[in-house]
């Protein structure tokens, strides 16, 4: 009995390994399909809709890539994962790429195996309680609940922040951001902790958001990202690119409204030789000359995608901040299309 | 006259291998254990190339590492600052509980149902036929995830119990607290304590245990050998004038007054639950989490461990039962000394194999967040540091190991109530 079930996990272990070592651009044109890692369910970065189509913030990178590499946006399928299950399902090849407003850490990127392609939100993790506790700061938070989602850095930087403040906390671990919403909803924790993008996300959908206040703390840094397997550096570059690709289209003003225009041809020749006018970038990357052209008009550049989603005219309302173009005095910032 | 020769020696050939029933059987024993062989080496080369292209290595160094997360379940002293192992250890002794709970919890309801449903009751068998199919035909994990539901949902929270208009109050004259993040209950404190003995120092298995505890614990067992020496005497006296000399009082005086001595003496009082800023603090907190682990299991196990009993009980001759209400027993006495016993043999075994269940369905317990071995090593873990291979090929030995363990107690329990054949 010992026997077969250890013989049982290598086979597991070794099947998935043998899938992840082939090389990713190849399955993906292969399956015509990109098999790509979002969230269980958070509103603004990956959720699905009422007709069950998935869309948001992260979901737009996914549909960006698929429309570099497939040429169809729509050429995605989602795989939600949990906090716990993401890196699992990333190392065992079930997905191609995570887009899960997953933390860029030094330990997911070296000892993980992981390569994070780049950071398409700037988050750091916040407290949300209910307007009636009367809280204004973290550290009334002494002998707190505290809902957090497992598996993910929030509970480490949790555990960091009340033991650097000295104060005692009772943690109540839970899988997906739903089952916090419920437990944080019916008063079983006092406060729930996660990316203060995530608690603007999960606001929005309450009856009564006006209840509820993000306490002015962020303990932590958290750049999320998208991210691929360890190894495979041509199909990390095509997701970086892409990534990089929606960040540059807004700066040089391409929009999904004047892309057919400016991809006939321009006086910038970095924007010629991003839209395919002019060099071999594409050609580079193992894809046709007009891969960012279509990335970009899947969902727009990423700008149109902020505003679009999770920016300040929709439920989750989050101001640009510290993600907006260098330009404006914010962190996007893409290396140059050369 | 004949003479019978032996058949002429044959020779071996290589076909005999497979046509000679003498060693066909042998061969395909050979073949089936080389190719089942060859299955592994290829698998275990298969890995272990694959975790050479990851660049990942099979490492237990992680375990001395600092865990940095917090538990909130955790029977011994804990921080985040603690090793991996550590969290390991806590999470392995939350499995403990909720299985060693869970199993006396299961086996005393099924018992208990089992019998109620053969009862001549036409209600009470029923209602117990309905308690059986609606647990044992319903996902262990649903029972899990609805009662933690219900205990969220209609349970006050502990804000409710604050101010002058308060919604809800603690029950039994203050001392019991019912919220929905679980069941404050007083707690036992001494005042004059005799302190704890420290186990392997500062290591990640270090651990206390309380004289408090152990000096109780000595006290009763020698009430209860006493009681025991002076029931012995009773029946001897019994047996010797036919009189049986009335000893209750002094037997339950052995056991209580010493007892209640050593309490008085070790200043024994209790810890009562109050609200405190966010929390009730004071007394034991069982959380939720554990409530609604422990009940579902127990529940869910239980519809089945009633099914065996019933069919133990079925199992043992009607004829048993005539004849223990013709020699004058009751009925109960009847089900306790003559049925119950003989039945035993029946129920074990398989009794064993819900234990097993129960046990290994605790890895379910991340549903509801509660921390177990499942969630502290294999989750939590196993994904801040990427070690999945290990923490996984470690959480199956360690839960071979506890199966492996309740099997040899079950076993040595049902060879001790198995037929004594002389």
């Amino acid at each position: 009995m010992k026997k077969t079930v250890f013989w049982g996990v290598l086979t597991v272990a070794g099947l998935a390994a043998g899938a992840a070592a082939a090389g990713t651009m190849d399955d993906v044109k292969a399956r015509g399909k990109l098999n790509c890692g979002v969230s269980t369910g958070l509103v603004g970065f990956s959720a699905p809709d009422a007709n069950g189509e998935w869309g948001g913030f992260d979901v737009a990178v996914c549909r960006a890539v698929a429309a570099a590499v497939l040429g169809d946006p729509s050429a995605v399928e989602f795989v939600p994962t949990t906090g716990k299950t993401r890196f699992t399902a990333l190392a065992s090849g079930e997905i191609d790429v995570l887009a899960r407003n997953t933390t860029w850490t030094f330990s997911r990127d070296v000892d993980l195996k992981f390569e994070f392609v780049g950071v398409n939100y700037y988050d750091g993790q916040g407290f949300m309680v209910p307007k009636s506790l009367g809280v204004s700061s973290a550290k009334e938070l002494d002998g707190a609940t505290v809902c957090i989602q497992t598996g993910t850095t929030t509970e480490l930087n949790l555990a960091d922040f009340f033991r650097a403040n000295n104060i005692s906390y009772e943690p109540v671990p839970i899988e997906t951001n739903a089952e916090a919403q419920q437990q944080y909803l019916a008063g079983a924790c006092d406060v729930y902790t996660t990316d203060a993008s995530g608690l603007a996300a999960t606001r929005a959908t309450f009856e009564n958001p006006g209840d509820h206040v993000i306490l002015p703390e962020i303990i932590s840094k958290e750049p999320l990202g998208p991210l691929v397997r360890h190894g495979d550096s041509e199909w990390g570059d095509v997701v970086r690119w892409t990534l990089n690709a929606l960040i540059a289209a807004e700066e040089y003003g391409i929009t999904s409204a004047n892309i057919e225009e400016l991809s006939k041809g321009t006086n910038n020749p970095e924007i010629n030789r991003m839209l395919g006018t002019e060099g071999t970038l594409g050609e580079m990357l193992g894809l046709d000359k007009e891969w960012a052209k279509r990335a970009i008009s899947a969902g727009g550049n990423y700008g149109e995608i902020f505003a679009k989603t999770i920016g300040e005219n929709t439920p989750v309302g989050l101001a640009r901040g510290l993600n907006a173009q260098w330009t404006d005095g914010g962190l996007m910032y893409s290396p140059p299309f050369r | 006259m004949t003479t019978i020769t032996d058949p002429p020696k044959q020779q071996f050939r290589l076909s005999m291998l497979i046509y000679d029933t003498r060693y066909r059987s042998a061969t395909i024993q050979v073949v089936a254990l080389i190719a089942f062989m060859l299955l592994a080496a290829w698998l275990i080369d298969n890995t272990a190339r694959n975790m050479m292209l990851l660049g990942k290595t099979i490492n237990f160094g992680f375990f001395g590492e600092p865990a940095s997360y917090d538990i909130n379940q955790r029977l011994l002293d804990y921080t985040s600052r603690d090793t991996h192992l550590r969290a390991a250890l806590i999470g392995l002794l939350n499995t403990l509980v909720v299985a060693i709970l869970g199993c006396a919890t299961a086996t005393a309801v099924g018992v208990l149902v089992g019998v109620l449903r053969l009862s001549h009751n036409w209600l009470i068998a029923r209602l117990m036929t309905i308690y059986v199919e609606m647990f044992r035909n319903v996902p262990v994990l649903l029972w899990i995830v609805f009662i933690m539901a219900i205990m969220i949902e209609t349970l006050p929270a502990p804000s409710a119990f604050r101010g002058d208009n308060a919604t809800a109050s603690m029950l039994l004259g203050d001392t019991v607290a019912l919220t929905n993040r679980g069941i404050y209950i007083p707690e036992a404190l001494f005042s004059r304590s005799l302190g704890d003995i420290h186990f392997f120092g500062a290591s990640s298995l270090r651990f206390d245990v309380s004289l408090d505890l152990i000096a109780f614990l000595i006290v009763l067992g020698a009430g209860l050998w006493a009681s025991h020496r002076i029931k012995r005497r009773a029946d001897r006296m019994q047996e010797e004038t036919g009189n049986r000399p009335t000893t209750w009082y002094l037997r339950v005086g052995v056991v209580l007054v010493p007892v209640v001595i050593l309490l008085v003496a070790l200043g024994f009082h209790l810890g009562y639950p109050e609200l405190k800023g966010f929390n009730f603090s004071g007394g034991t907190h069982l959380r939720n989490s554990l409530i609604a682990l422990w009940l579902a299991l127990s529940l869910y196990t239980a519809a089945f461990i009633a099914e065996i009993v019933r069919a133990g009980i079925l199992a043992i001759s009607n004829g048993q039962t005539e004849a223990a209400a013709a020699l004058g027993l009751r009925p109960g006495r009847v089900m306790r000394l003559v049925i119950l016993p003989q039945a035993l043999r029946v129920i074990v075994p398989p009794l064993i194999s819900q234990y097993l269940n129960l046990t290994k369905n605790s890895s379910l317990a991340i549903a509801v967040g509660y921390m177990d071995i499942t969630g502290t090593l294999g989750g939590i873990t196993m994904n801040q540091t990427g070690k999945e291979l290990e923490c996984v090929l470690l959480l199956m030995l360690i839960y071979l190991i506890i199966s492996l363990s309740i099997s040899g107690v079950m076993n040595w329990y049902n060879e001790s109530v198995k037929l004594k054949e002389r």
